[in-house]
């Protein structure tokens, strides 16, 4: 989900930009102070082993092969504000020693997979393995959350391509969404199995308590910027859904029909039923897919661990 | 050492390569910061750009088989996305133009980390006052990850030499547990690195 440049248009380049380097200021302020002296080189090697990582691919079948993408599973180990730098800093060298990701876009994308991949995913996973005690809720929250997280990204990923009128938000949503809800499960299912790997050889890695940079106040911060994208990004769409529905419309040869709208404002009476929906079902949609999901995760974990050695 | 195919170009002789860092840095946020402005439909722009990019290459003396090697890569993200557009009234005009917009911007950063090594870009960050911490972070990060990837295949080479086939349904499960051991030892190294540091005076 790396934004190439040229996707993104200038003004949604410069207000993701400042997203990002906010997270990442946040990031690093918490990590200053929280962070203990000899866990500095950690940040540095964890980057390297996210980036290490990401070349080991696992066999999808069909050819096809995917990869960790790691936010999550850096977020359980070290916590949620290392996993915005290490995911920044993969994305910088990516950025500029691979041209993988744009350098426009670099904002965008730490934004996406740093901020709201992995500050939302980790948020999720704490949530769920309070909820869900012992090793099993641990696994079960980190497949949870791995999905989550790549799910969320994409959401933010679609939204900004939306608001850069590269393409629709009737099409990108449902096109990012639905191909990430896929490979959310592969980032799921691997996250699960490393973290049992790391659990079964190193367990005091995992039974290490979320520490102060994990604190209150710093979730508000980096909710408050999440929240911010979804203002800044995702609400122009309420009232830009009949627009992008028209446009998707008229691609698809229904033109006549869609014509009177775009010519003349929509009126209520036409256009709402059509809206609402479409915003009904794509919601029906997203909860049915995170309610199997976790259905999934719940199946996943018991797999990996049995009842009664849940410990 | 077998990873230094990821940047070897960096490190030739060239016009090019011998510019300095932030002119680099600085001439390729320029290049791509205006092409992103270009509006859409405007092609002169874009055969513009791509003349000085091309030349530039040929100045710099990369081989062609590799950018383009390296353009094709990435371009499967670049039509991943664009592919979408096409889903819009006169989307085959636009998915072209967004195509040809994102292909020259790739140009211009392929040819700024092929003519630059990457500790000379960290040098330029840290003299554009990017917080210590994150730059110290990115150097270890590039120090290290030729390192853990070498540690990663020889994990995997001693995997494969003890076990006869690779099964699909188990292979994940190794995989991961590979996954698992790479980031003990990373974080095993770490400690180490942070002794070693120490020793040498950091704080």
């Amino acid at each position: 989900m790396h934004i190439p440049d040229g996707f993104l248009d200038v003004k949604t380049a410069v207000a993701t930009g400042v997203l990002g380097a906010t997270g990442v200021g946040v990031a690093l302020r918490l990590a200053r102070r929280h962070l203990p002296a000899q866990r500095v080189p950690l940040l540095g090697l964890a980057a390297a082993f996210v980036f290490a990582a990401q070349m080991i691919n696992f066999p999808v079948g069909g050819g096809t092969s995917g990869h960790l993408i790691g936010g999550v599973l850096v977020g359980v180990l070290l916590g949620p504000s290392v996993s915005v730098i290490v995911i920044a800093s993969v994305l910088i060298v990516q950025c500029l020693m691979f041209a993988d990701g744009g350098i426009t876009a670099l904002g965008a994308n730490i934004f996406n997979m740093g901020v709201v991949g992995g500050v939302g995913g980790w948020a999720i996973f704490y949530v769920v393995s309070r909820a869900v005690k012992g090793m099993f809720g641990c696994v079960l929250a980190a497949a949870f959350a791995g999905w989550c997280s790549t799910v969320l990204a994409s959401v933010a990923c679609a939204g900004e391509l939306a608001a850069s009128r590269t393409v629709g938000w009737a099409v990108a949503l449902p096109a990012m969404a639905g191909v990430h809800m896929l490979i959310g499960v592969g980032e799921g299912i691997i996250t699960a199995l490393v973290l049992v790997a790391v659990g079964r050889a190193r367990p005091e890695l995992l039974a290490r308590e979320a520490g102060p940079e994990a604190s209150f106040p710093s979730m508000i911060v980096y909710g408050g910027l999440v929240a911010l994208g979804i203002a800044l990004f995702a609400s122009p769409f309420a009232s830009e859904w009949p627009d992008g529905l028209d446009r998707t419309a008229v691609a698809l040869g229904f033109a006549e029909r869609a014509v009177a709208p775009i010519v003349a404002p929509p009126v209520p009476g036409y256009a709402m039923p059509g809206i609402q929906w479409s915003g009904l079902a794509t919601s029906i949609a997203g909860a049915a897919g995170t309610a199997v999901v976790f259905g999934l995760a719940w199946i996943l974990a018991r797999v990996l661990v049995p009842k009664g050695k849940s410990q | 050492m077998e990873h230094d195919f990821l940047d070897r170009h960096s490190r030739m002789q060239s016009p090019v390569h011998r510019l300095p860092a932030a002119w680099k840095l600085i001439t390729a946020l320029a290049i791509v910061g205006s092409l992103v402005w270009v509006p859409r439909g405007e092609w002169v722009w874009l055969g513009g750009a791509a003349v000085l990019l091309l030349a530039v290459m040929g100045l710099a003396g990369l081989p062609w088989g590799f950018v383009i090697r390296r353009l094709l890569f990435a371009e499967l993200f670049v039509v991943g996305v664009a592919i979408m557009s096409l889903l819009q009234p006169d989307g085959l005009r636009l998915f072209l133009f967004l195509v040809a917009k994102s292909t020259l911007c790739l140009l211009t950063m392929v040819l700024l980390a092929n003519t630059t090594p990457f500790a000379e870009l960290l040098r330029v960050l840290k003299a554009a006052h990017v917080p210590a911490l994150l730059v110290t972070t990115l150097s270890l990060m590039y120090r290290y990850m030729f390192v853990l990837l070498d540690e990663g295949q020889r994990m995997r080479r001693a995997r494969l030499s003890r076990t006869f086939t690779e099964r699909e349904a188990r292979s994940w499960r190794a995989r991961a547990s590979v996954l698992g051991q790479l980031f003990i030892r990373s974080s095993e190294r770490a400690e180490r690195i942070y002794g070693a540091m120490c020793a040498r005076g950091w704080r």
